[in-house]
């Protein structure tokens, strides 16, 4: 294990933990991005989007992980 | 010259600079306490010298590259990674918290690393001050790696980085003075409580960094991150009080 590996290891464990909650993540990000390009008269969906879309997959994410 | 703050936004990144780096402070702590209880203090302290250098030299040479990033990429990117990073330590707080996973034991921690240390010891007696100082060097620049990222997610998009780095420098500094004080690990510190408060807020910076780099003209402007930060809250508190009733159900 070369010390990169390990140091880009740790830089990526700061921000990746569940890989699943990050992927969520991600996919919440693109459906906003996707909107806010495709209805720039609508800013406030994708603001909406973010506002609800991240704390629900989050309440979903730690509900998954206390049914393991 | 005079300098004005607009406390609206400066409140909410000072204190998420000031809790975030409470908590690196005080795990940072417990392992130079370590290396000095094992070694003595001039390893420790040097690794932790050597540590607080570099931390130095990366915020000296990246931060102004910062003034040259467009300011909607970098909001756009500060978004992501600050959702990720706050979510992650929400969710570990969320799950500590109702008891699914074990607390951070500051006790404990202190004890893994100078039983490590003295491992080695029996090891490399030659080489001991060496790697004790690498020990004390290795975990103040992993903490305030953490630390710096979240002194320029909280403070780069809206010129914050002043108050936001000096939020975070005054709780190295009391955390330093403690353990000076007192030599022992901070077991005390509600640290999972803080994890789980900078967890919100930093979420709720995320959502609001990533709002803006979309281009969303948030009801309020800088105010609406308290309304983020209040919902992102309640979530948090629901997801608790569901994972917590699951566990007691199934036990």
């Amino acid at each position: 294990m070369t010390a990169l590996a390990m140091i880009l290891r740790e830089l990526a464990g700061l921000f990746v933990d569940d890989g699943a909650l990050a992927l969520a993540i991600l996919a919440i990000v693109a459906v906003a991005a996707v909107i806010s390009l495709a209805l720039p008269d609508a800013p406030l969906l994708a603001g909406a989007v973010l506002t609800v879309g991240c704390p629900g997959v989050l309440l979903l994410n730690v509900m998954r992980a206390a049914r393991r | 010259m005079t300098w004005t703050i607009n406390w609206t936004s400066a409140a909410p990144a000072i204190t998420a600079a000031f809790l975030a780096a409470l908590v690196e402070a005080v795990e940072a702590l417990t392992i130079v306490l370590a290396v000095a209880t094992v070694r003595g203090w001039r390893p420790a302290l040097s690794g932790a010298g050597v540590g607080i250098m570099l931390l130095a030299v990366i915020v000296l040479a990246f931060g102004p590259l910062l003034d040259r990033v467009p300011l909607h990429l970098l909001q756009l990117a500060i978004g992501i990674l600050l959702l990720l990073f706050g979510m992650r330590w929400l969710r570990k707080a969320i799950l500590r918290t109702a008891g699914i996973i074990p607390l951070h034991d500051e006790s404990k921690a202190f004890a893994s690393e100078t039983g490590e240390l003295r491992a080695q010891a029996l090891r490399h007696a030659a080489r001991l001050d060496w790697l004790a100082a690498i020990a004390s060097f290795k975990a103040v620049v992993l903490e305030g790696l953490e630390v710096v990222f979240i002194v320029i997610a909280v403070g780069a998009g809206n010129g914050m980085l002043v108050p936001a780095g000096l939020g975070a420098l005054a709780a190295w500094l009391l955390i330093a003075a403690i353990g000076v004080a007192i030599h022992r690990p901070l077991t005390r510190v509600p640290e999972n409580a803080l994890k789980f408060a900078v967890g919100v807020m930093l979420s709720a910076f995320g959502v609001f960094w990533l709002g803006e780099g979309l281009g969303v003209p948030w009801p309020g402007d800088d105010v609406a991150i308290i309304g983020l930060a209040a919902l992102v809250l309640l979530v948090a508190l629901a997801g608790v009080a569901l994972t917590h009733r699951h566990t007691v159900e199934v036990t």
